[in-house]
């Protein structure tokens, strides 16, 4: 059994090398799953901060993620853009056991407004 | 603890741009220091010429605020000339005794005017035209006297005569050659220049030799004296007669100097390897580049290998002149002079202030030479770069590429003329206004800088000569674009071409085994590398090269297209547009079971189902039981035909059923970018093929082929290829063509492009000519595509990730409401 904390998602494995799975959310959005090179599990909200595009759909490379929509570049690690695209996406906390992927509970329920004061700065968040 | 110490000499916009390249590179690896002669930070030395007429500060043109040396921890020295490189201890010293030890120095001197050697040139009152102290000068000089003399008809002279004129100097440019800037202009274009300057004032004295500079009383220049004794009075003389490469300090210190600082491909003087030059100071291969874009690449170069990448190589550049002088627009570029064995093309209108001449040689464009009309200089230096035949285009080629339906910027060709509120780029809605603000906030100089913050010509790329015009004369006059071979991304300095050629020469067959061969400096490619690299792998080793899912845009690995909402449109396949009751039925079915919001036939004689969920894709397919259309693909998508022979009583050929059989036989066909095909049945041509990547239409005696057309961003008119007899020579030489494109090819080229850049002779002579060929390259298409599946029903075998369908939803039984 995992810590109270944290709910399992799924394993590593299904999620494709080199992209996403979506996993859904209650309040709507979807998070976008990213599994990168070495196994590194990432994990977003499946919205890009550009046009709302669904990152989960887009060419994972290096530590980021183009967006499907207009090819923004999105970090996985902090959900920032690339410069000179500005604006940021909220970030999941995740956690690897075993080969298992975590995601936080409280994270998974909050609701949409609470998730972007909570990971972006106010400026990203009116971005977003 | 300590970290290695890198010294710039010349506090210049090269040796400048070379650390930001560094410190993007490995922003902690060295201590930096810098030296620069003037007392200012980095400035746009390009734009000193409006800071003389009056149209922008000082502060304006500053690049580098002091703020950004101290935010990145650089020791900057200002006002100290460095006078001496001990190359033993390593240690640079200035003037007032200022050392600096380094491990890695790199010098960036620039250059120094040419001072004519008359007798005079010391008086107070002769300047040359370099810096902010020349400029300050020469602003002071017009607040109290008359009359100034440039020597020098080039651009930098003429730019200084036009800002002494607009601040109330009579003004006299002296220019010992036949015409004025016959360095890029011919003996034309350099009179029609001379002619609208004196309009706006400037008196010009043509083949004059200056003789004496004549000084007055206080010691002030009085006169300018010529060879045949004739005298003009000057308060102010400009010395604008060309520059030299600065070269003492480096020839001092026993560097190897020969038209300035010798250097390597990676910008090592090839005595001290510890010692890098960049800028109008070096000489590469023989050539000291005075222009920007050469500069910066040259920074980035010698940037990667302070950063100790090693891997980047300046091999040169090739350079053209689009020049911005007081409001006319100039453009030269190559052999515009012509010659032996050369022909020229010449349109003139005088009375519109019009010239164009183009060079051929050998059927290729070697030079051109354009004044009042410039906005095809880019195109013309991109035929001149690449030395493809123009044998195919020569009627067309005077009138540029941007004649015919040129789209998405109401028809502008004439920045200047542009208001800032007017759309320059139809595709992301930027404005004019948008694009200068940012190249003057951001400092930007060159177009891909341009569209990165702005996105202006980003996409269709159909505005790009109204963008280069923009930063032409926003960032500078002497803008000058061209590396000579461009990289596929930021990931590889390989380009399209090497990466296809390598792949063929060494079997290449998976993406990493190119990344690794080709020298890639990412892990795994980017969006933009990746899937060009997948297409070239599985187009060249079909049945040998795995596809990769991963490496595909999203609507390649979900077989339908993303649409703004995050939805997907669904066109399953109606061969030749043709339909049935029972297709028709089970679309309505389908529409009604899903709840699909939106149906709408399409250009290509389809039908779409937008708005449909992904998690429906699957289902969709099933229940619509049709193959799929491809919309989504880099790949054949349509083949349009009219309703020919069988029923039209014009009709002379039976083209739906000859679209069918093209359709059938060439479907699942991946290419660089979408292939769509038309089939008239009579030249009334309804099927539109005209603007196809092949049309093909139907005369009484057979059939006429055309290709490259396009109806897209640019309206292109599909070229005749070839008269065609039967059905199967339709197929055979279609099917060619398309192979031939699939081969050659870069990702995302339309054949337009592809044709445009190969020449449509060469086209006709693989596919017409060559008999043999063509029958081997029919061959390898239909090997390509023998059992390859239609990823809508064979879904195993076209690698579709199904888990992509399904989202995961997780169990949270017990959480707080």
């Amino acid at each position: 059994m995992s810590a109270p904390d944290w709910i399992t998602v799924c394993a590593v494995a299904d999620i494709p090398a080199l992209g996403a799975r979506r996993v859904r959310r209650p309040d709507g959005v979807d998070i976008a799953l990213f599994r990168a090179e070495s196994d590194r599990i990432y994990a977003l909200l499946d919205r890009c901060p550009h046009k709302g595009g669904p990152l989960s759909q887009g060419i994972v490379f290096g530590a980021s993620v183009a967006c499907p929509l207009h090819n923004w570049t999105i970090r996985l690690d902090d959900g920032h853009a690339q410069a000179p695209d500005e604006g940021c996406t909220p970030v999941f906390a995740v956690k690897l056991e075993d080969g298992q992927v975590y995601l936080r509970r409280d994270q998974l329920l909050a609701p949409i407004a609470a998730l972007k004061t909570a990971s972006c700065d106010a400026a990203c968040a009116d971005a977003a | 603890m300590n970290k290695p110490k890198l010294v710039l000499i010349g506090n210049g916009m090269a040796g400048v741009r070379a650390l930001e390249e560094l410190l993007k590179l490995a922003p902690e690896l060295y201590d930096i220091t810098v030296f620069g002669a003037e007392p200012y930070p980095n400035y746009n030395r390009i734009l000193l010429s409006p800071v003389l007429a009056g149209e922008q500060t000082v502060e304006q043109i500053i690049l580098n605020p002091l703020s950004w040396y101290a935010d990145n921890g650089i020791i900057l020295h200002t006002g100290k000339t460095v006078v001496e490189i001990d190359r033993v201890t390593r240690i640079v010293r200035a003037e007032d005794g200022t050392e600096a030890p380094y491990d890695r120095l790199l010098i960036a001197t620039g250059s120094l005017p040419f001072i004519l050697p008359v007798p005079g040139k010391d008086l107070e009152g002769v300047i040359a035209y370099r810096d902010i102290k020349d400029t300050e000068a020469m602003i002071e000089a017009a607040k109290v006297h008359k009359h100034a003399v440039v020597i020098g008809g080039g651009l930098l002279g003429l730019e200084a005569a036009n800002g002494l004129t607009l601040r109330g100097m009579g003004v006299t440019v002296v220019h010992i050659m036949p015409w004025l800037m016959e360095r890029q202009l011919d003996e034309v274009a350099g009179k029609l220049l001379q002619k609208s300057l004196q309009e706006r004032g400037i008196t010009f004295r043509i083949g004059a030799q200056t003789a004496a500079l004549l000084g007055g009383e206080q010691g002030r220049v009085q006169a300018v004296q010529f060879k045949d004794g004739t005298e003009i009075p000057a308060d102010l003389v400009v010395m604008a007669a060309g520059i030299r490469p600065n070269t003492a300090l480096a020839a001092s210190a026993g560097l190897h100097c020969d038209r300035g600082i010798v250097v390597s491909d990676t910008l090592q003087t090839v005595t001290d390897p510890r010692i890098y030059a960049v800028g109008e100071c070096a000489a590469h291969r023989g050539i000291a580049y005075g222009l920007v874009a050469p500069l910066f690449e040259q920074a980035k170069v010698v940037a990667n290998h302070l950063a100790q990448f090693g891997i980047g190589r300046y091999t040169g550049s090739q350079t053209s002149t689009k020049l911005k002088v007081t409001g006319i627009d100039l453009f030269s570029a190559g052999n515009f002079m012509g010659g032996e064995g050369c022909e020229d093309i010449v349109l003139s209108d005088p009375s519109s202030g019009v010239y164009k001449r183009l060079v051929v040689k050998d059927n290729k464009l070697v030079g051109a030479c354009l004044y009042g009309d410039t906005v095809d200089g880019s195109w013309y230096f991109k035929l001149l770069r690449e030395g493809r035949s123009v044998g195919d285009i020569r009627d067309k080629l005077m009138f540029g590429e941007s004649h015919l339906g040129d789209t998405g910027h109401q028809g502008q060709s004439k920045a200047a003329t542009m208001a800032d509120c007017d759309e320059v780029c139809g595709c992301n809605g930027v404005c004019k206004g948008t694009i200068v603000k940012a190249i003057k906030d951001k400092g930007l100089f060159t177009l891909e800088e341009v569209r990165k913050h702005t996105k202006a010509s980003a996409s269709c790329g159909s505005c790009t000569g109204l963008v280069e015009q923009i930063l032409m004369f926003t960032a500078g006059g002497d803008y000058s674009a061209t590396p000579k071979k461009k990289a596929m991304c930021g990931c590889t300095d390989a380009s399209h071409q090497e990466v296809r050629d390598a792949i063929r020469e060494q079997h290449l067959l998976s993406i990493p085994e190119v990344c690794a061969k080709l020298g890639w400096r990412t892990p795994n490619g980017c969006s933009s590398c990746r899937p060009a690299v997948n297409y070239y792998l599985i187009s060249t080793w079909p049945h040998e090269a795995k596809d990769d899912p991963q490496s595909r845009f999203i609507n390649e690995r979900s077989h339908a297209n993303i649409q703004k909402n995050g939805t997907y449109s669904v066109i399953p396949r109606m061969w030749g547009g043709e339909t049935s009751a029972a297709d028709l039925r089970r679309i309505a079915d389908v529409v009604d079971r899903y709840a699909i919001p939106t149906v709408k036939v399409t250009g290509g004689q389809r039908i779409d189902l937008l708005g449909v969920k992904k998690e429906d894709l699957q289902a969709v397919w099933r229940d619509l039981d049709m193959p799929s259309g491809h919309a989504y693909a880099k790949a054949l998508r349509t083949v349009k035909t009219c309703v020919g022979s069988e029923w039209c009583r014009f009709g002379t050929q039976d083209s739906t059923a000859m679209g069918k059989a093209l359709e059938r036989a060439t479907w699942r066909m991946y290419a660089p970018h979408k292939v769509k095909y038309a089939v008239s049945g009579c030249p009334r041509n309804c099927a539109e093929a005209g603007i196809k990547d092949v049309g093909i239409i139907g005369v009484d005696s057979g059939w006429e082929m055309y290709v490259a057309g396009n109806g897209g961003i640019k309206t292109e008119v599909a070229q005749f290829l070839v008269k065609l007899k039967t059905a199967d020579e339709v197929l055979e030489y279609t099917g060619a063509f398309s192979q031939l494109y699939r081969e050659e090819g870069w990702y995302l080229e339309r054949t337009v492009h592809y044709v445009a850049r190969v020449g449509l002779d060469y086209v006709k002579q693989r596919i017409v000519d060559d008999a043999e060929g063509r029958k081997a390259l029919w061959e390898r298409l239909q090997f390509a595509l023998q059992g390859e599946p239609d990823p809508w029903f064979d879904i195993d075998k076209a690698q579709v990730d199904t888990r992509q369908f399904i989202p995961i939803v997780p169990i949270t039984e017990g959480a707080p409401a």
